[in-house]
């Protein structure tokens, strides 16, 4: 891309989103912010959110969005200040970390605004609904799939996440599961961060100190993509299954391709910022969801979905970023 | 003939006369920028110029502007100090821990803010020792006190927010006076004092001689080891009062995130309002501006939506063209 093409595209931008401002003053106007994209499921967020708010404004014509992204907790606060000057009728947020988003989410709930929190619950709720994944369902499932496959016998690993609430309840799940199964030996269990060059040099040291592994289980599936690579460089061929977790369009690729090691992952899914974009649309309205007979539910929890060869083309979406 | 000279020296008077006033170039250059800039926003959002956004911008500005303003002394004395984001966070979860602490919540809030002001400049104290006794550079010591800060934390906290109950500290950053935010009033109060420090005591002085030329100042008799030390202080101190008007507005801290790229922030401040990196020149009015500028570039790109993935490119831009500006006219 050259640069004057790279300058008329921010040009062209900023026009259209000035434009759109404009446009619809006296319709409903839904604020978005998520943390940016600086891994691969906050990269599906963002990605997602963009999706529904050209999805969403294109089916319901009086409704129209505005999608932010923050690197750090204060500069979502910032966000969400901007975001409540533009005359906002509901906020949608996945707070970067709810302590430090509480006071100002606070403040434009208490002004009247629908609030919808996503996947990171306040301390003091201050929304109209909360939406969320299931973390301890994807430690089960992911649990309950690894004993079936190995026949409930086995030696398997674990890459954990950093050391946050999520990821002990994945692996407090996970562990509870197994617990059922005496035949299976859980040989380590190790953070990783989530972050794909961690897990690559923790999946060597654990492959090294292990010659016999039978299944290994990542947290996230950006963690299984960076383990599958340390084993392919160390030519393990006792491994036979490694399940992931979150629900990559590449590890879904692997999946649906019938890959010797990858068999299954397990959601948790980032286009729930979609699904709680459409609750606003509907939340912010006063209607009901399908055939209902109350409003929007103030709590709402996603399934964790199993994703095997079965079901792997339900879950597909080649254009999405995670 | 004999006029020639006589207007030569009364051009240099007046020229001289502008340097003291700091109306000079380097400063009318950002300024030019600061009110571009303000016109293209009140043109590009109808939301712009509402009183509510105008006071939003000035409190978004005002943490990392109290920062920049303490970042000016270190820079005109010739430093950088890249700590100061991590600060932020380390003093933060020391106020919050003696809030949370002290029973008594006047006695908490009141020993809670005398805390952080004085952590502030014992960990300036710290990078300043470094550098001149020491004798790293300031740029090796502040990026590993950086990491260091950032770390105590984590540690102190293990990694988790820390919020608090106390019903007087959130009126400290979120409270107003005479319908201005208490962070604003901060800054800008900071922003007077730190222009009469800079420009009208032999201390200033002192600290532009340091920065121009170390040696020839030495020779002069200015204690250098001494001045650069204070500059570090200074800093510390700024970034205690920011961290008081943040966690305080914020009522709670996150230690992997507070303060994050404030270093980056503030020295951009800093640079845009046209004090040299290299050291010896500056102004405080400067340092403002520069704040003033980068914070009304993030609320505009707020306020039209512009896509999240070109927001980057749109703030580097005009980071870009604000100092391109200054160095044209200069």
């Amino acid at each position: 891309m050259t640069l004057s093409r790279l300058f008329k595209t921010a040009a062209l931008a900023t026009a259209l989103a000035s434009a759109s401002s404009v446009a619809l003053a006296d319709d409903y106007h839904i604020g978005v912010t998520v943390p940016s994209a600086d891994h691969g499921w906050t990269a599906g967020l963002l990605w997602w959110a963009q999706n529904a708010a050209n999805e969403l404004s294109e089916k319901y014509p009086d409704v129209s969005f505005t999608v932010l992204s923050a690197n750090s907790g204060t500069a979502q606060v910032s966000n969400v200040e901007d975001l409540m000057i533009r005359n906002l009728d509901a906020l949608v947020i996945l707070p970067h970390n709810p302590a430090t988003l509480q006071a100002v989410i606070t403040e434009a709930y208490d002004e009247g605004i629908y609030t919808v929190v996503v996947d990171r619950e306040l301390e003091t709720p201050a929304q109209d609904v909360f939406i969320a994944g299931d973390n301890p369902g994807l430690g089960e499932q992911a649990a309950r799939y690894i004993a079936d496959e190995l026949g409930g016998e086995g030696n398997i690993l674990v890459l954990e996440g950093p050391p946050i609430p999520i990821n002990s309840q994945r692996v407090d799940a996970f562990n509870r599961v197994m617990e059922n199964y005496p035949g299976i030996n859980i040989l380590a269990s190790q953070t990783t961060d989530w972050n794909p060059q961690q897990a690559l040099s923790v999946t060597e040291d654990l492959l090294g100190s292990n010659p016999e592994v039978d299944a290994i289980w990542a947290g996230d599936d950006d963690v299984l993509v960076a383990a599958l690579q340390a084993i392919n460089e160390n030519n393990r061929d006792d491994i036979q299954l490694i399940v992931g977790g979150g629900g990559s369009q590449r590890v879904i690729e692997m999946i649906r391709e019938d890959h010797p090691m990858v068999k299954g992952t397990v959601t948790y899914p980032p286009n729930m910022i979609a699904s709680a974009m459409a609750l606003a649309v509907h939340g912010v309205k006063g209607e009901h969801l399908g055939d209902m007979y109350h409003g929007v539910p103030s709590r709402i929890i996603l399934a964790a979905d199993l994703i095997t060869a079965d079901n792997v083309e339900e879950f597909y979406e080649p254009e999405a970023a995670y | 003939m004999a006029q020639l000279p006589n207007t030569k020296s009364m051009g240099g008077v007046a020229r001289q006369g502008m340097r003291r006033l700091p109306l000079n170039a380097t400063i009318l250059a950002p300024l030019v920028a600061l009110i571009l800039l303000f016109v293209v926003s009140s043109i590009a959002s109808e939301y712009f110029l509402n009183t509510r956004n105008i006071s939003n911008v000035l409190r978004q500005v005002s943490y990392t502007g109290i920062i920049a303003i303490g970042m000016t002394f270190v820079i005109i004395a010739g430093g950088i100090d890249l700590s100061v984001g991590s600060m932020v966070a380390l003093v933060g979860v020391i106020i919050l821990y003696i809030i949370n602490t002290i029973s008594d919540p006047i006695q908490a809030v009141l020993l809670g803010m005398l805390a952080a002001i004085a952590a502030g400049g014992l960990l300036g104290l710290f990078n300043g020792l470094l550098v001149t006794r020491g004798r790293i550079a300031a740029f090796v010591v502040t990026l590993a006190s950086m990491s260091i800060f950032r770390s105590l934390a984590l540690y102190f906290t293990d990694a988790a927010e820390v919020s608090t109950r106390n019903p007087l500290f959130s009126n400290v950053g979120g409270g107003f006076f005479l319908g201005i935010p208490i962070p604003v009033l901060v800054f800008f109060g900071l922003a007077i004092l730190a222009h009469i420090l800079l420009f009208h005591t032999p201390y200033g002085r002192h600290v532009c001689a340091v920065g121009a030329n170390a040696q020839v100042a030495r020779y002069s008799g200015i204690r250098v080891e001494r001045i650069v030390l204070s500059t570090f202080v200074i800093a510390g101190i700024c970034v205690g009062l920011s961290a008081i008007m943040l966690t305080s507005r914020l009522n709670s801290v996150s230690p992997s995130d507070a303060g994050y790229f404030y270093e980056l922030d503030a020295i951009a401040a800093v640079v845009i309002g046209g004090t040299a990196l290299s050291g010896g020149r500056g102004t405080v009015w400067g340092t403002v501006i520069g704040a003033l500028i980068l914070g009304i570039i993030n609320n505009m790109l707020n306020l039209t939506g512009v896509s999240p993935y070109l927001q980057g490119l749109v703030k580097g831009g005009v980071i870009l063209l604000a100092v391109l500006l200054q160095y044209k006219r200069a």
